[in-house]
């Protein structure tokens, strides 16, 4: 049951980072991006590799789970490698036909998939210590000044947490539909564009109609309970910005510094 | 040609932290022909155990054996399984999806491969079983009523001809009446047919008078396995599991209890009004 009460990402344990308030991750993991992208020389990717390591040994999160999630771009990550790798002019170390490899070329291929690596990993420490509600609570809280230029942030948020909220349940669902219609004998190993179209009609139809009586459904109890906007509303667990937060906040600022200082430079 | 299950156990989950262990080395012959109860409280794994029979799950340990042959072999047919062996699905609304009921009833046989003259001919005769008026054959299924949607989500299935019909839980948020119109229903199918029907319930007056045996279900274990009255005996253990026998079943025991000499092994509403009626008409014969 619990599963259906997190959404894909989220590792849930208890740790120093866990505890942090959703807004000081957002902010700090924004700082931890724009590192990687400021750092240019290996003494910044060192401090930024130091930084994360320590980062995820703090979040007691298995590595396993930070890589996991690298999957989904190893192979953008060996394009990048290879395209700089080839293509980059310069001092030549070794060629073959038509491709030759440059000293520039290996330089730039390696910070490129650094880069990459760790821009993914800095975020998924996020995404893995926050729930998804948490998370939006957060980033509501943090764009409030739109407001000022009307853009609804509260119902954007709302529908976010709402959606999320779903995507557990419907994916419960779906597994029932589809149980339901392959005892009606649907193959839904068939082969085929069209084949595999047709057996998705289905299981679309059910799901739809399933997924619009639930947002009725919801509509409806959210009325009963005089919904009304965001306008005057308050929060049952209200974020709070403790002094553990601000302790985060000057570290990453102090990182931020270190990797300003000596991680930018020419090589050599 | 039966339907066997031989130490079979079912995990979801297995490999992560979720690991659920549904089902724990169940044991059961199922001959031709027979009308089954599966009992047991929600979460006790009937929904499981059904879904295992029709080869939409595969046991983590154990076997299944459909007719003589394992039905998790590799070069097994599992689409005519899933014929022979028919499901239904506790709700309706996960099946029904066709613009008009007629239509959806289809739906199975044309899986099949059937062709639209057999196909048509099947539809028919499924609805004409399930007694749904003709009126309704060209309406969308989703404008029917809670048990109109049951009868043709059966009717969807009964199209396929199978040998063993299941139903999980098929009564559950009809009225009184609408439970017992389904019931007696299935009941008939199963006499007319001779099909092997397995019915799955939490509810004991459902079953009581319809089955020939009942299999109860407790925390993934199979606790009982006998005729209506010899489970229905033993109370004490049922309310351990949170189940209660029939209401007339407390009734004719403490009658019995009290001195009024009544048999105390019925087990329906019409045999304990029998014994009771029997017992007073012998108790005014002796005054
Ligand atoms: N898709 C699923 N994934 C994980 N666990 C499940 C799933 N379906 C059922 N379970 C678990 O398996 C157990 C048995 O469930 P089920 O067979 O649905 O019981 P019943 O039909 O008797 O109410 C329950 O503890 C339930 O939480
Ligand atoms: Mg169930």
């Amino acid at each position: 049951m619990f599963k259906d009460m997190t959404l894909g990402q989220y590792y849930p344990i208890d740790s120093p980072i866990h505890r942090l308030d959703a807004r000081s991750k957002f902010v700090g993991t924004v700082i931890y991006i724009v590192s990687v992208f400021m750092v240019n020389n290996y003494i910044g990717y060192l401090i930024a590799i130091a930084a994360l390591l320590t980062f995820i040994a703090i979040s007691r999160v298995p590595i396993k789970f930070m890589v996991k999630g690298m999957k989904s771009i190893v192979v953008l990550m060996i394009f990048a490698g290879l395209f700089n790798l080839f293509l980059v002019q310069g001092e030549v170390v070794w060629s073959w036909w038509i491709l030759s490899i440059t000293k520039e070329g290996i330089d730039t291929a390696i910070k490129m998939v650094l880069r990459l690596a760790l821009l993914i990993m800095g975020s998924s420490i996020m995404t893995l210590t926050t729930t998804p509600t948490s998370l939006t609570d957060g980033l509501e809280s943090l764009f409030k000044p739109l407001n000022v230029i009307k853009i609804p942030v509260h119902e954007i948020a709302m529908m976010m947490t709402i959606a999320l909220r779903f995507i557990p349940i419907l994916t419960e669902e779906m597994d029932k539909i589809m149980k339901a219609q392959m005892a009606r004998g649907v193959d839904f190993e068939a082969k085929g564009l069209i084949k595999k179209a047709k057996s998705m009609i289905p299981l679309l139809v059910p799901l739809f109609i399933s997924a619009f009586r639930r947002a009725n459904d919801l509509a409806m109890a959210m009325e009963a309970r005089c919904y009304r906007g965001g306008k005057g509303r308050t929060k049952m667990k209200p974020l709070k910005y403790h002094w553990n937060d601000a302790v985060a906040f000057l570290i990453m600022c102090g990182y931020l510094a270190l990797c300003i200082i000596f991680g930018r430079g020419v090589l050599e | 040609m039966s339907l066997i299950l031989d130490h079979v156990s079912y995990s979801y989950d297995v490999g992560t932290s979720y690991k659920q262990e549904a089902l724990k080395d169940i044991n059961i012959v199922i001959p031709d022909g027979q009308f089954v109860g599966l009992i047991g409280h929600t979460g006790s794994g009937k929904s499981t155990l059904i879904q295992l029979l029709n080869g939409l799950l595969k046991p983590t340990s154990g076997n299944i054996y459909y007719n003589g042959q394992d039905i998790n072999d590799s070069d097994y047919d599992r689409k005519t399984l899933r014929s022979k062996v028919g499901l239904v699905f506790q709700y309706p609304e996960h099946q029904l999806f066709e613009e008009n009921v007629f239509k959806d009833v289809c739906f199975g046989p044309k899986n099949l491969g059937l062709d639209e003259k057999e196909v048509n001919l099947r539809a028919y005769d499924a609805l004409e079983k399930v007694k749904l008026s003709h009126d309704y054959f060209y309406q969308s299924p989703f404008d029917l009523s809670g048990g109109q949607k049951r009868r043709v989500a059966i009717a969807g299935i009964l199209a396929m001809k199978p040998e063993v019909f299941i139903l999980d839980e098929p009564t559950a948020g009809l009225d009184p009446k609408g439970s017992e119109e389904i019931l007696t229903l299935i009941k008939n199918l199963q006499k007319d047919t001779g099909m092997t029907v397995i019915l799955v319930s939490h509810n004991m007056e459902d079953v009581a008078s319809y089955v020939d045996r009942i299999l109860v279900m407790n925390k993934g274990e199979l606790k009982m396995d006998g005729s209506p009255k010899d489970v229905f005996k033993k109370t004490e253990e049922l309310s351990n599991m949170g189940l209660r026998a029939p209401e007339v079943t407390y009734i004719v025991r403490e009658l019995r209890k009290k001195g009024f000499p009544v048999d105390d092994s019925a087990i329906t509403v019409s045999e304990a009004k029998e014994t009771i009626l029997n017992a007073l008409y012998h108790k005014i014969l002796n005054e």
